[in-house]
């Protein structure tokens, strides 16, 4: 690693001021940054902790509004059970001592293209909030590790409406425990939203084809026959684009039978 | 350089620390206690694990300076009060849970993490537990068999490999 100065604020502005430095970057539970600054990929001059700052931390709920703090890790959000499909999903993110860490801010920022709180902060249509602003999903996913985040943006927490039934399936990438394919469906009032990790070169994104079957009739069956194109998919050393084409209709169809 | 105060293994423990310095490196390299290993550069293999404030953690992916003011526990405050080994190491050697040992520091704190909040697991869940610790030779077999005799559970059922 590069040599860096760490800076442990305990409140929102303090750590945006921290960051108005542009060689300044945010660490979240550095289960992504660290390994990366390892490598010598990036090279802050100094990482501001968010870990210290309290208001980013916790788990609310009202009118059907699940609140998870930017800060609050994998771990407190798989323990909170209000909204059963997103615990579940963060109850399966890599393993224990990942999970005590990571946290949900730093993956909506990350934005991995395998990552599993993508898939569910678009399939649930929450509204990602910062410090300056609040963005909705279907405008923050940008694309591959890209989102609508600016310079020193702070995400300090995210807003789910709690669907009717929702769901989380992911075909496990046994090395890395990504996704090698996640997909998230969630049933609301207004409809069916399906997003999709792990499949795309694009990053996480909506399967509107299979929205819109399954607003019509929400059962597995009413996927038969719907297939996504392997054009633009990731092909690697874990499966081909082919391959995950497939898995996205059989995760999709697993979610909906699974969703409750 | 900062400076950094933190409990370790029950004492207080202070030091010096750049940015960039891992708790495994202030750990192992100032102060000696290697009972911790690192076995790997990209946070996969679990060899590292740490509790701090109660939780596992890999020690290889997490700043000195973010310890500050925690309580961390090492495999050097496992074993009981009088030196032996305490109810899960006693149950690696007696399963033979270890062959190097190299993943051994980080299976005995995950384990011990493990216990902590589900003092019965399946062996499903140990196994699924486990999913961050790498053991490049047991085949994790007696390593899953350790925890659950450690965890009181009758082990004659799972076969001996
Ligand atoms: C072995 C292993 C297995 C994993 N398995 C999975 C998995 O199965 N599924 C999965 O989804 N993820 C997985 N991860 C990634 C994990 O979930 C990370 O915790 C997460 O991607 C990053 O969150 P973090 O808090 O650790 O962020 P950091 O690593 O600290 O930061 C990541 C990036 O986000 C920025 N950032 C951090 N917090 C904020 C914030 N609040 N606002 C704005 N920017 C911020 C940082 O500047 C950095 O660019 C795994 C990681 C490891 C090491
Ligand atoms: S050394 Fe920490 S996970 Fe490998
Ligand atoms: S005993 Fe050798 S790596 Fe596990």
């Amino acid at each position: 690693m590069y040599a860096f100065d760490i800076e442990r604020p305990a409140t929102v502005a303090e750590a945006v001021a921290a960051l108005s430095n542009e060689d300044a970057q945010a660490l979240g539970g550095g289960q992504t940054l660290i390994p990366t600054l390892k490598q010598r990929l990036a090279s802050p001059e100094k990482l501001v902790s968010l870990t210290g700052v309290a208001e980013m931390k916790g788990i609310s709920s009202a009118g059907g509004i699940l609140t998870v703090g930017g800060g609050t890790t994998h771990d407190d959000v798989a323990a909170d059970g209000s909204y059963k499909a997103l615990s579940e999903l963060a109850a399966n993110i890599g393993d224990p001592a990942v999970r005590s860490r990571g946290t949900i801010g730093g993956s909506i920022a990350n934005n991995d293209p395998s990552a599993c709180y993508p898939a569910a902060a678009l399939g649930s249509g929450a509204t990602i909030v910062t410090n300056e602003r609040e963005i909705a999903a279907d405008d923050y996913f940008v694309g591959m590790f890209e989102t609508a985040l600016g310079e020193g943006e702070i995400i300090t927490a995210v807003k789910f409406p709690i669907p009717e039934k929702a769901n989380y399936q992911k075909f496990v990438q046994p090395a890395s425990r990504f996704a090698l394919v996640g997909v998230f469906v969630a049933k609301t009032a207004d409809g069916v939203r399906v997003a999709v990790t792990g499949a795309s070169n694009e990053g996480v994104h909506r399967w509107s084809a299979a929205e819109e079957a399954l607003s019509k009739d929400f059962s597995a069956g009413a996927l038969d026959g719907l297939t996504v194109s392997a054009d633009d998919l990731i092909a690697d050393l874990h499966g081909s684009a082919e391959y995950r084409a497939h898995l996205v209709s059989v995760m999709t169809k697993r979610a909906v039978a699974a969703a409750s | 350089m900062t400076k950094v105060t933190m409990t370790i293994n029950g004492k207080s423990v202070s030091g010096e620390v750049e940015g960039r310095t891992l708790l495994s490196s202030f750990l192992r390299e100032d102060l000696h206690l290697t009972g911790t290993h690192i076995g790997c550069d990209t946070s996969q293999c679990g060899a590292c694990v740490v509790h701090v404030d109660g939780k596992p953690v890999k020690s290889c992916t997490m700043f000195a300076a973010e310890a500050d003011g925690a309580d961390v526990a090492t495999i050097e405050g496992q074993a009981n009060a009088d030196g032996s080994l305490n109810v899960i190491q006693a149950a690696f050697q007696e399963h033979h849970g270890l062959q190097c040992g190299f993943c051994t520091p980080g299976m005995v704190m995950s384990a011990a993490a493990l216990l902590k909040d589900n003092p019965k697991p399946s062996e499903a869940e140990v196994r699924e537990y486990l999913e961050g610790n790498i053991c490049r030779c047991t085949g994790y077999h007696n390593i899953v068999k350790a925890i659950m005799a450690a965890s009181g559970q009758d082990v004659s059922a799972i076969a001996a490999e």
